[in-house]
């Protein structure tokens, strides 16, 4: 809803066209000389009409800086989604990712001028290693799910390599979308498992889809209903016994590290985001990283490159090695280049200024601030899984709570961002109706999780009261957007940007 | 006016003579929400029951909609692709998905009536 105001701006808060709007012609950050007249080699396609902004210096920082200021951050306010999308990123990490000797590197220098480099990657390898109880990692993949390929695809190598055809993968109903996407990928039928009444894996319906034809077992613990698989070691234990591979998601690692092993629970191949469990930025920042613990039975099949120590020197396999070498056995290479190095240098600050006993801290602490939050409003809320224990990392609601008010999950998140709260994750994991999960993570004060819990609780019972419909529908009504049409914007996308019409800039 | 069959995962199929007609019940979209998208199968196209017959794509989720029974594909329903909303406003008639050329009518035993679906929607609220 446009303000009524002359400008478009609500106070301070200023309407922000896109940049391409902003243009004008002759305007112009800096000075450039003219070109030298050269012949030109382009047949024709030469053309001087190709649409860059035209603005100046201010103009562009003052853009960017107002765009800024729409942004909700972690930096802002508390941010319910927890380490699934960004936890705190400690400025300690950003400044040794700013030293000259990792901001300035180039990937194709040689190898004795970046022996630094190569140490530190090699040291994130080694201590990867030993918090996950694992014998061999994988340093490139650039991301969670690229981690997931990266894993499946070593399990479908050491399948190969026996000379055995496998075609289906189990996957529990409550993953991740891209586990199915990654074992789709990989060539698996995807073979799902349905849950039990206290949220974890079926454990006889998983024991009776068992056979030869079974690549393996893709499981997230603790899952995606923020609760601990208890059940984790004989779903290994089966698994290896068919001659099946276990692929652990890791994306909700925060709530073990430093407390359990994933190589002591039977795990062949897991994936550790370190934009998530080791605070390096994402969500909007910085780009991803999903390192890959293997067990032995497939650390032969990783991916190159990977960094060998010979003596004091470091030096990376790069191709596919001779019999007997490293790299022999590889699936090959994966992306290009080494891996985030960025990312490399922000994990590794954030795991040595922990040290052992801070990162087992910070799953203690997730776990129980996620239980306080999960304790706090259970009367209030509905938990469908409050009573089977204590939670993980993240406490989830569903809507029971709102039966009856003609409220739904959607309306009572528009609702928080009236009070000030980017909402949490919602109607996500697809099996539990209108659910809401709330990841408070470890860097949350009591004071502040206090206050979020007491809006929760301020509006659901709201909800409850049968007066405050409107409040909800209508939500949100104090943001610099009303709500937008999610179906409008669904059912016909604008895809392409076009000028507007000519507008006096008066 | 042919017989109407219900199955577990929501869909209904109406058979008249050799044909029938598939869609996805009133309940299941109610639980879908606003529907933006509907991938529909090719004529031709020869459907095991239970196997995958057609996506649908809401605000919240990609749902798979399973062939009732076994049968080819003799037409989709054209009017989904410009309008996906239809499969909202009238999921039990406009909004039909597909017509099968049933290869099993034997599959049809194992389905529910209209009384027996309604109780299990019922059951799961």
């Amino acid at each position: 809803m446009k303000p009524d105001t002359h400008t478009g701006n609500r106070g301070l808060d200023l309407a922000e066209p896109l940049l391409f709007e902003l243009g004008r012609p002759g305007a112009s950050g800096v000075d450039l000389p003219d070109a030298p007249k050269v012949k030109s080699h382009l047949g024709g396609l030469d053309r001087d009409d190709i649409g860059l902004p035209n603005v100046s210096e201010p103009e562009v920082v003052r853009h960017f800086v107002r765009i800024s200021r729409n942004n909700y951050s972690i930096d802002a306010n508390l941010y319910p989604l927890g380490s699934c999308t960004m936890k705190h990123n400690p400025r300690l990490n950003e400044k040794m990712a700013r030293l000259p000797g990792f901001g300035d590197l180039h990937p194709m220098q040689p190898e004795s001028t970046v022996q630094g480099a190569l140490e530190l990657i090699h040291t994130l390898g080694h201590w990867l290693k030993v918090l996950t109880g694992m014998p061999a990692v994988a340093m490139p993949p650039a991301a969670g799910a690229h981690g997931e390929l990266c894993g499946v695809m070593a399990i479908r190598a050491a399948h190969e390599a026996k000379g055995e055809k496998r075609t289906r993968m189990l996957i529990p109903e409550s993953a991740h979308g891209t586990n199915p996407a990654t074992a789709a990928q990989c060539g698996f039928e995807v073979d799902t498992v349905p849950g039990n009444a206290r949220g974890r894996m079926d454990l006889s319906a998983f024991k009776a889809k068992l056979g030869k034809d079974v690549a393996g077992v893709m499981l997230t613990n603790p899952n995606t209903l923020g609760l601990f698989e208890n059940e984790v070691m004989e779903v290994a234990q089966a698994i290896h016994s068919i001659g099946g591979y276990f692929y652990a998601d890791g994306a909700n690692f925060n709530a073990i590290v430093g407390k359990a092993r994933p190589g002591d629970l039977g795990v062949d191949a897991i994936h550790i985001n370190l934009h998530k469990t080791f605070s390096t930025p994402h969500g909007g920042g910085g780009p991803g990283s999903g390192p890959v613990a293997f067990s032995a039975a497939l650390a032969p099949f990783a991916p190159l490159p990977m960094i060998v120590q010979d003596g004091d020197r470091f030096r990376l396999i790069e191709h596919l090695g001779d019999k007997g070498k490293p790299g022999e056995h590889s699936f090959g290479r994966l992306r290009s280049f080494h891996g985030q190095m960025g990312m490399f240098v922000r994990a590794l600050a954030y795991m040595m200024s922990h040290g052992s006993d801070g990162l087992r801290q910070v799953a203690e602490d997730a776990v129980l601030s996620a239980n306080y939050v999960l304790a706090s409003l259970k009367a209030d809320m509905s938990a469908p899984f409050g009573d089977t224990g204590p939670c993980m990392h993240e406490a989830l609601f569903d809507d029971t709570f709102l039966e009856g008010t003609g409220i739904t999950s959607l309306d009572f998140a528009k609702a928080m961002i009236d009070e000030g709260y980017h909402p949490m994750t919602v109607y996500f994991p697809l099996v539990v109706h209108g659910a809401l999960l709330t990841e408070p993570t470890e860097t949350e004060s009591k004071a502040s999780v206090d206050k979020f819990i007491g809006t929760l609780r301020y509006l659901a019972r709201a909800a409850k009261s049968g007066t405050e419909l409107a409040r909800f529908k209508d939500a949100p009504k104090l943001a610099p957007r009303r709500r937008l049409d999610e179906t409008a914007a669904a059912r016909n996308p604008v895809l392409r940007w076009t000028p507007p019409a000519a507008q006096a800039a008066e | 006016m042919g017989t109407r069959y219900f199955t577990k995962d929501h869909e209904w199929i109406e058979v008249d003579g050799d044909n029938g007609t598939v869609g996805v019940t009133n309940y299941a979209q109610e639980q879908l929400g606003d529907v933006v998208f509907v991938d529909l199968p090719a004529k031709g196209k020869k459907l095991t029951q239970k196997g995958e017959a057609a996506v649908v794509e809401s605000v919240k989720a990609a749902s798979e909609v399973y062939a009732p029974v076994s049968g080819e594909v003799i037409e989709s329903n054209a009017a989904l692709a410009a309008n996906p909303a239809l499969v909202n406003a009238s999921a039990e008639k406009d909004g039909w998905f597909m017509k099968l050329k049933l290869t099993n009518k034997d599959e049809l035993k194992g389905l529910m009536d209209k009384a027996a679906y309604d109780k299990l929607v019922a059951s799961q609220h």
